[in-house]
């Protein structure tokens, strides 16, 4: 008896759109035993993230704002990654888009809403798309890895957030802590319902709607997805892949920008530590997930944002550490990689030895 | 002075030594491996947890090996035998290894044990200027020694590091050959995380002998530019570890000093020069031969041979 792994003539229908969805569950039954391990009822935790996320409108408006970044920071990510152009800077970006944002808030001097909250996002898509556009310029005319290049930035970014707010921006009037000063009501989204939900959330849907068209809809959608599947016959069909590398990924870091942006106006009101607690890292296994698709990334999201408010009441109840969640986060991408072969093979048990 | 900051550089370098040597073992076998990071945030604490229950250094130095070996053979499993995407599957690495070491973890914070101690070795360690900083140290950097030139040796000297070096090149070639190219990739990726392991291990038993979350902090991603500078060689990686070990020692330093600089600023050095030092030695890799296997970041599979 053994088993044969044979390709499959056409991949599975079936096993590709359940894929995703079988990864999450074995996920979920493997870091059961880890939970085990580490002394927590796995079955008690999981329904508590549940209840805690969704059954009330205050959880669920929790939820809200945590899939609020998680939705921009993903399709940033997704962007790149149709082109196979590994953008892994999102949380980088995310810091840089804030910065841009809180520098317009502070000191632009607006008093006009609108204008206040335009000014702002413009300066946090292009904080955001500058910072990406490093490893753009970097790959497209040397060819250097953009993989290190963008995570490397990410720390970089985490420091210079904390130079400003422990140094030049931190608020006179704060007690000496890193913090800068609270935004004037000109620099705050509306928020909804008496809850923390923000307008951030439904700028969110219509980017990934803007977003769904251009890939799908229009030709520079369509040249991003050839140069990423064959680069060489895109240079043959006369697509300026060098220019397209450093376009996407200046525009895959605005966009996670956006984040930054929607994070200040939106929610904390200033600059400080942790704006983002790795969202920019969620947003690569959303980006896989979804399969590069705009309107997955809202999905996947939003079950992530599920996990991130669950665990963060985990942390209260059982004092589990945040970073937990990351673990069950690489579960996931290890069990989705793991299925693509099963979409690709069939395994079958023979019976005495296989013909090799 | 130059003594002081000399032995800083060796002593910051080495963990970041014993990261690369292990990424440099995974990518001549042809698998990228992105998850050094989580790797030495395991090795750190599964050698954190190993003294602290034994009371015993080797124990946990053996420790942090099998355990980074355990988890490697995840990224092993996932990119050898269902040939998933490298990257993708060496980021999910690092994220476990980020969670799972907070999560078990807790109860080693704030527990302490008795580090590695230096060993001075006799007449050597006399030598002006570089006597105190290379031969005035702990165990563990001597055996960071031995391991760069076993490692050479390996590669260009034994018919094992032949074999390893054809499945990362041309795994086509090896497999037509008889070299069991999936056996030997598996077997270099499950290695080369020990090896990461115990760079992770000098962190939490000599760096700063105690537990803290995350307490890689980068380095392992420094690693994985370390070895496009090192250009796959052993040799040039340790040259590459102590450069970086020597901008955390001046960063440091002036910290020490009392610079107006911020330290925030100062702390950004190491991942700044890292970028610099990339993209320098990825201009220069393109003007003359790259030294990068052929074969680097392709899944093999026999069925699909031309």
């Amino acid at each position: 008896m053994k088993l044969v792994a044979e390709k499959r003539q056409t991949s599975s229908k079936l096993f590709r759109f359940s894929a995703p969805l079988i990864s999450i569950l074995v996920a979920l039954f493997v870091a059961g035993f880890l939970l085990l391990a580490a002394g927590v009822s796995p079955l008690q935790a999981y329904l508590e993230i549940i209840k805690e996320a969704l059954g009330s409108t205050y959880g669920l408006s929790e939820t809200l704002v945590k899939t609020t970044p998680l939705i921009f920071a993903s399709l940033g990510v997704s962007l790149a990654f149709r082109m196979q152009i590994w953008n892994i800077g999102a949380e980088g970006q995310i810091y840089m888009g804030a910065c841009g944002a809180t520098a317009v808030a502070l000191f632009s001097g607006l008093e006009n809403h609108v204008m206040m909250i335009t000014a702002m996002f413009l300066a946090a898509f292009l904080c955001g798309g500058a910072w990406a556009g490093v490893a753009g310029i970097l790959r497209a005319r040397w060819r250097v890895n953009e993989v290190i290049v963008t995570l490397l930035m990410n720390y970089i970014a985490i420091l210079a957030v904390d130079y400003l707010i422990y140094g030049p921006w931190k608020d006179p009037k704060g007690f000496n802590f890193p913090l800068t000063a609270q935004f004037s009501d000109a620099a705050r989204l509306t928020e909804y319902f008496n809850t923390r939900l923000h307008s951030g959330f439904f700028l969110a849907l219509v980017c990934a709607l803007v977003l769904y068209l251009f890939m799908e809809r229009t030709v520079w959608g369509y040249e991003i997805k050839v140069i990423g599947s064959n680069p060489k016959a895109a240079q043959y069909a006369g697509m300026r892949t060098g220019l397209a590398i450093f376009a996407v990924l200046f525009l895959s870091g605005a966009i996670a920008g956006i984040a930054g942006f929607s994070e200040v106006a939106g929610l904390q009101h200033r600059l400080q530590h942790g704006i983002s607690p790795g969202y920019g890292y969620t947003a690569i296994i959303i980006a896989w997930l979804a399969k590069r698709s705009a309107l997955g990334v809202v999905i996947v999201s939003f079950l992530m944002g599920v996990l991130l408010v669950g665990g963060d009441s985990l942390q209260l109840s059982w004092q589990l550490p945040v970073a937990f969640v990351y673990a069950f986060q690489g579960l996931i991408l290890f069990f989705l990689l793991a299925s693509e072969f099963f979409i690709q093979n069939r395994v079958r048990l023979v019976r005495g030895t296989s013909h090799d | 002075m130059i003594e002081i900051l000399l032995d800083a550089t060796v002593r910051a370098g080495t963990p970041i030594l014993f990261a690369t040597l292990g990424a440099i073992l995974n990518e001549r076998a042809g698998i990228i491996n992105l998850g050094i990071e989580g790797l030495m945030l395991i090795g750190a604490l599964a050698g954190f947890a190993g003294t602290f229950a034994s009371g015993s250094l080797l124990v946990g130095v053996l420790a942090a090996f099998f355990a980074a070996l355990a988890a490697g053979c995840l990224h092993a499993f996932v990119t050898v035998q269902m040939r998933g995407n490298q990257i993708v599957s060496g980021l999910a690495l690092t994220m476990f290894g980020i969670g799972i070491t907070a999560l078990f973890g807790r109860g080693m914070v704030g527990a302490t044990i008795q580090g590695f101690e230096r060993v001075a070795i006799p007449g050597l360690s006399q030598l002006p200027i570089v006597g105190n900083a290379f031969f005035n140290q702990d165990l563990l950097i001597y055996f960071s020694f031995l391991l760069v030139v076993a490692m050479a040796f390996f590669f260009y000297r034994t018919r094992w590091g032949l074999a390893l070096r054809t499945a990362g090149e041309n795994p086509a070639a090896a497999d037509t050959c008889g070299v069991p190219v999936s056996l030997t990739r598996f077997l270099a990726v499950i290695i080369g995380s020990g090896i990461v392991g115990i760079g992770g291990a000098y962190l939490s038993l000599a760096t700063t002998p105690m537990w803290i979350e995350n307490m890689s902090a980068g380095r392992g991603w420094i690693a994985v530019a370390l070895v496009i500078f090192a250009s796959w060689s052993s040799y040039r990686a340790l040259a590459g570890a102590y450069l970086f070990g020597g901008i955390t020692a001046m960063q440091l330093r002036f910290q020490a000093m009392g610079t107006t600089v911020s330290a925030h600023i100062l702390q950004m050095l190491p991942y700044f020069f890292t970028i610099l030092v990339l993209v320098i030695s990825t201009i220069r890799l393109q003007k003359g031969a790259s030294q990068q296997p052929e074969g680097l970041g392709q899944p093999y599979d026999r069925e699909d041979r031309k």
